[in-house]
């Protein structure tokens, strides 16, 4: 069977997915990190797989440039947050850090 | 026909080590899965002659984000998640939840009549790449670099120590 859009879609939907269930079930901070980056990569691999099969030229590589730019961006920032939130609190449990809940 | 049994390969280490993030327990293991779905995704983009972005993906990703993130879980001891799941959202309502998009967006990827062209011979993209973003999208361009450049003085505020005179 050939290799078409198809292929490419119904992996990054998985993967989109899984990121999704790591997002809403993680306590870990850096888990949850780690779910955004799953969704991050399976938007690049529509945004690829789109622009090889729709004959859009160049346009979907240079966005997906742009998103793993701003993932390393988001990555840098996320940890240093987590690592701030681990001297005040000892701990990176995101259910741990409610000092602002009413 | 290699091509087809390749690309199953590379697609199911993808696939399975996404699922291995998003069930594992520990989080060092996870982070090993993650290593294993960005290599994935980086064959991927091999597949569809994306070789700059396949690369880049190597270098940002697994060279700097990941090296990030596995620093990150080293620096803060809580490897091992006694209890994984959040109170505010449990495993199960979270399982159902994403089954629910998934059946949502499977049907509308099927259904949808996607545009499709016949493939171009695969050729080397870098110049195309480097060229869209000097012409077209240099203001973009411009701002990512005041973007990483603001991240960089951020996480370096964030993440030092308080110096109290």
């Amino acid at each position: 069977m050939e290799i078409g859009l198809h292929h490419y879609l119904v992996v990054s939907l998985v993967v989109f997915l899984a990121g999704v269930f790591t997002v809403l079930t993680r306590r870990n901070a850096i888990g949850v990190l780690m779910g955004i980056e799953l969704i991050l990569n399976s938007a690049n691999i529509n945004y690829i797989a789109f622009s090889r099969y729709g004959g859009g030229g160049y346009d979907g590589q240079v966005f997906s440039v742009f998103v793993i730019m701003l993932a390393a961006a988001e990555a840098a920032i996320g940890l240093a947050i987590v690592l701030g939130i681990y001297r005040q609190f000892e701990t990176i449990d995101v259910e741990a850090t409610d000092t602002l809940r009413g | 026909m290699i091509y087809a049994i390749l690309f199953y390969l590379i697609a199911g280490l993808t696939v399975l080590s996404a699922l291995g993030v998003a069930f594992t327990r520990n989080v060092f293991h996870s982070a090993m899965c993650l290593m294993g779905t960005l290599l994935g995704a980086s064959g991927l983009y091999v597949f569809l002659a994306a070789d700059f972005v396949a690369v880049v993906q190597l270098l940002v990703y697994v060279g700097g984000i990941l090296v990030l993130t596995i620093f990150a879980i080293m620096l803060t001891h809580q490897i091992a998640e006694v209890q994984v799941s959040n109170r505010s959202v449990g495993r199960l309502p979270a399982l159902a939840l994403v089954v629910l998009i998934g059946i949502a967006m499977g049907v509308a990827l099927f259904r949808a009549p996607w545009h499709v062209e016949p493939l171009a011979a695969a050729a080397p993209t870098t110049y195309h790449i480097g060229d869209a973003f000097l012409n077209q999208w240099l203001l973009p361009f411009e701002l990512a670099s005041v973007v990483l450049l603001t991240a960089l003085v951020g996480a370096i505020v964030l993440s030092r120590k308080e110096l109290r005179a």
